[in-house]
């Protein structure tokens, strides 16, 4: 085992998997020779060459265009968007393209393309560097969504999503990529070292897609999120004491519908996190599971903390942020409602 | 020049009822454009993307530099070829009109485009085309019956009844499946094409777009990427005249040729007489042999004539001079080779009107056939719970939950 944070961790699956599979290739805008701005492809170019890691134009939307092609071609492109922010140009060919191939050929074309972004706020980004488009793209079929929030899950997801013959949207929540986050921008910054899933194997190992974790167990209430919240929801029901069970859903589409069912029917309460806005967000579609599955155990009405449905603002990036404070509240009003 | 800023807004030279003028399109006599090598620099040959490759001339003889010295036999196929999809999108018109299928898109007077260049590149040699190119499927070995029932959404429907008719695709024919949406295609040319030099093979791509999707941000992406990579590819702009409504003008083809919309990044651009079989059959295989030798991409801008309506949901009496066509200085592709075989003494009038005879039997026959897999009003019907299937390589259990539901909303009669 080694300690990685979670920029290594994803840097080693590509490392890990390239070595393996010569068809893996990576491209997207400075991956190449100057490794990514946030240095998850660093060295990979050195490595591989300039041909399986491949520096591309400013155009999201050619990124991805190109890398279908690549993988109709027999290879398997992981494209990586520089923000989430910049995924719109290419959400054309994501949605009509990549998602779709192998259903209108009935299986005679399909592509591989793996898609690695950088999503979330935190990190004084403003309203271009800071969304969570994830419900956007839970809302396609054909494709997988997937966000972890660790180094192990990053590296473990990834080597699934890249090896996986269908195409997988994988977002980065970038606020951790250095270290857990609980939400609280005034305490210092802590690194993955300390944290057990910092230790991250150095070879090949894959987390399967469709699976969720339960990282806390607990009696009284069930909080399903995923993402850096999920290290806020541990922060924020420690503080309530509450004795709450945290489900980290790691995948959003296939999601794990038994895991997160199975646990409120236990608890009886819910609520449901998420940094991405509120309004027809992916924490929508979890309350009309658990509405739906759990209708008959649940104690409370299903409870939500997510970001205000207004752009990501600079200047306000903690009133917006969904942190410590709100999802303990959040935990309060589910605990304290009656049915 | 004026003394403020103005809006200029592109229109037709001719909308219905007046007479058709085609003054503004420049033509090169045949023969007289100069056929550099493939390794010339594009800088020395930005001619080609506004003068015109033409071979065939006015006596139907095949003149000049890019004359590619077909054999007659293999002109002959060429002519089948082209008639088979004429005939072919003949009937499926009817056919639609009769309501038998719900959509159809003819290829009618663009007929040479598909041909010439599919018989120009080599089988290994992947085709991402538009939706007027079913000539390429033709060629590359599908049967009309499949093409027929992919039109039906029959149980021989090779789209399973998931696609409207004529997006076709074909993966042992090496041509790309149809999306719908426009230009999305390109890129992905490109990328196949950047994958194949990755790989070491010495296959292409070559793509397929209308004037009019161009203007798509997918045609401007795939020019980027083929020229900063010397992709391997061959990108087409089918120069029909006319998208749905709108003229090429709209596109903005106007000022400059849509060849030259590659050499602001250096694409050599091709201007070719798309009516034309043996000039698009030169230039093709120039650009092919180019690619092929690590010359990058070639841009070739087709120009044509869309015979026919857009599809069958348009009328286009409505919004440009009905005999239009015959007043395109480009005539008829079909005609012009056939010309040009009766000239050179290797076909006669006879010969061609048994060719036709043959071949509207061989797609009634096709068309007969395809009926027995089911149409959209009698059996047999594809299985609707199908349409499940390749969603996903592995499909996730809420579609598996929502097929077992819709099975048994069948089993209970259906019903909306």
């Amino acid at each position: 085992m080694a300690q990685m944070n979670m920029i290594e961790a994803i840097r080693s699956a590509m490392d890990v998997v390239m070595d393996r599979d010569p068809s893996v290739v990576v491209l997207g805008e400075d991956v190449g020779y100057f490794g990514g701005v946030f240095r998850c492809t660093d060295g990979l170019q050195r490595k591989y060459g300039e041909h399986r890691v491949i520096d591309a134009p400013i155009a999201e939307g050619g990124i991805i265009g190109a890398a279908i092609g690549m993988g109709v071609n027999g290879l398997r492109p992981v494209a990586e968007i520089q923000f989430a922010d910049y995924i719109y140009p290419g959400f054309d060919q994501i949605v009509s393209e990549l998602a779709r191939l192998r259903y209108r050929s009935c299986g005679e074309f399909f592509s591989p393309v793996t898609i690695r972004t950088p999503c979330g706020g935190g990190i004084r980004g403003g309203q271009t560097h800071s969304q969570s488009p994830e419900g956007i793209f839970t809302h396609v079929s054909g494709i997988k969504t997937v966000m972890p929030s660790n180094p192990y899950d990053a590296k473990g997801l990834l080597i699934a999503a890249i090896e996986s013959d269908d195409p997988v949207v994988f977002f980065e929540p970038k606020r951790i990529y250095n270290g857990p986050f609980d939400g609280d921008p005034e305490k210092p910054a802590v690194s993955w070292a300390s944290h057990p899933k910092g230790e991250v194997p150095e070879g090949h190992f894959t987390v399967p897609i469709g699976v969720a974790e339960t990282v806390r167990e607990g009696s009284e209430i069930t909080i399903i999120t995923y993402g850096t919240l999920v290290h806020v929801a541990v922060a924020a029901a420690e503080a309530v004491g509450a004795d709450a069970e945290i489900i980290d859903l790691r995948s959003l589409s296939p999601v794990d519908t038994a895991t997160m069912t199975e646990s409120v029917k236990k608890t009886g309460r819910c609520l449901i996190a998420h940094e991405a806005t509120r309004f027809g967000g992916f924490g929508a579609e979890l309350a009309a599971i658990i509405q739906k599955d759990c209708f008959y155990h649940l104690e409370a009405p299903i409870g939500r903390v997510a970001g205000w449905d207004t752009p990501y603002p600079h200047a306000f990036e903690w009133q917006y942020f969904p942190g410590k404070k709100r999802l303990a509240a959040g935990i309060r009003k589910v605990l304290e409602a009656a049915a | 020049m004026s003394k403020q800023s103005r809006l200029h807004i592109p229109r037709p030279t001719a909308r219905p009822g007046e007479e058709p003028d085609f003054s503004f399109l420049e033509l090169s006599a045949a023969g007289a454009v100069d056929k550099p090598s493939v390794g010339a620099r594009t800088r020395d040959i930005e001619n080609l993307s506004s003068d015109m490759v033409r071979v065939l001339d006015d006596d139907h003889r095949a003149v000049g530099p890019w004359n590619p010295d077909l054999d007659p036999q293999k002109l002959q196929v060429a002519l089948r070829w082209m008639l088979l999809n004429r005939v072919f999108d003949e009937r499926m018109w009817q056919i639609q009109r009769q309501g038998r299928i719900s959509f159809y898109m003819q290829a009618l007077g663009e007929e040479a485009v598909s041909v010439g260049a599919a018989m120009a590149l080599r089988h290994g040699d992947m085709c991402f085309p538009s939706y007027r190119n079913q000539a390429l499927y033709m060629v590359r070995g599908v049967k009309l019956v499949d093409m027929m029932c992919q039109c039906l959404s029959n149980t021989r429907d090779m789209c399973k009844g998931r696609q409207l008719p004529v997006m076709y695709h074909s993966r042992a024919g090496n041509v790309f499946s149809i999306s719908g949406n426009l230009a999305t295609q390109y890129p992905h040319a490109v990328g196949w094409a950047m994958a194949s030099a990755i790989k070491g093979e010495d296959h292409i791509a070559a793509s397929w777009v209308g004037d009019g999707s161009t203007a798509e941000a997918d045609f401007h992406h795939a020019l980027t990427f083929a020229a900063v990579y010397q992709a391997p590819v061959i990108l087409n702009v089918v120069n029909n005249q006319w998208a749905i409504s709108t003229f090429q003008g709209t596109a903005g083809g106007e000022r400059r040729a849509f060849a030259a919309r590659g050499l602001g990044l250096g694409i050599p651009g091709i201007r070719v007489d798309g009516n034309d079989l043996l000039a698009v059959y030169a230039v093709t295989v120039w650009a092919a042999d180019r690619a092929r030798r690590g010359g990058g991409p070639t841009l070739i801008e087709l120009v044509t004539y869309r015979g026919g309506a857009h599809s069958t949901s348009d009328d286009p009496s409505k919004y440009r001079p009905k005999d239009e066509w015959k007043a395109f200085p480009l005539g008829d592709p079909v005609e012009r080779l056939k010309q040009h075989l009766i000239a050179e003494g290797h076909w006669t009038e006879a010969k061609h009107e048994k060719l036709v005879e043959e071949l509207r039997a061989l797609v009634l026959a096709a068309w007969k056939e395809a009926q027995t897999y089911g149409t959209m009003t009698e059996g047999p019907f594809i299985d609707p719970t199908t349409m499940f299937d390749d969603v996903y390589a592995e499909p996730p259990e809420r579609l598996e939950g929502q097929r077992r539901r819709m099975l048994e909303i069948e089993r209970n009669g259906g019903g909306h």
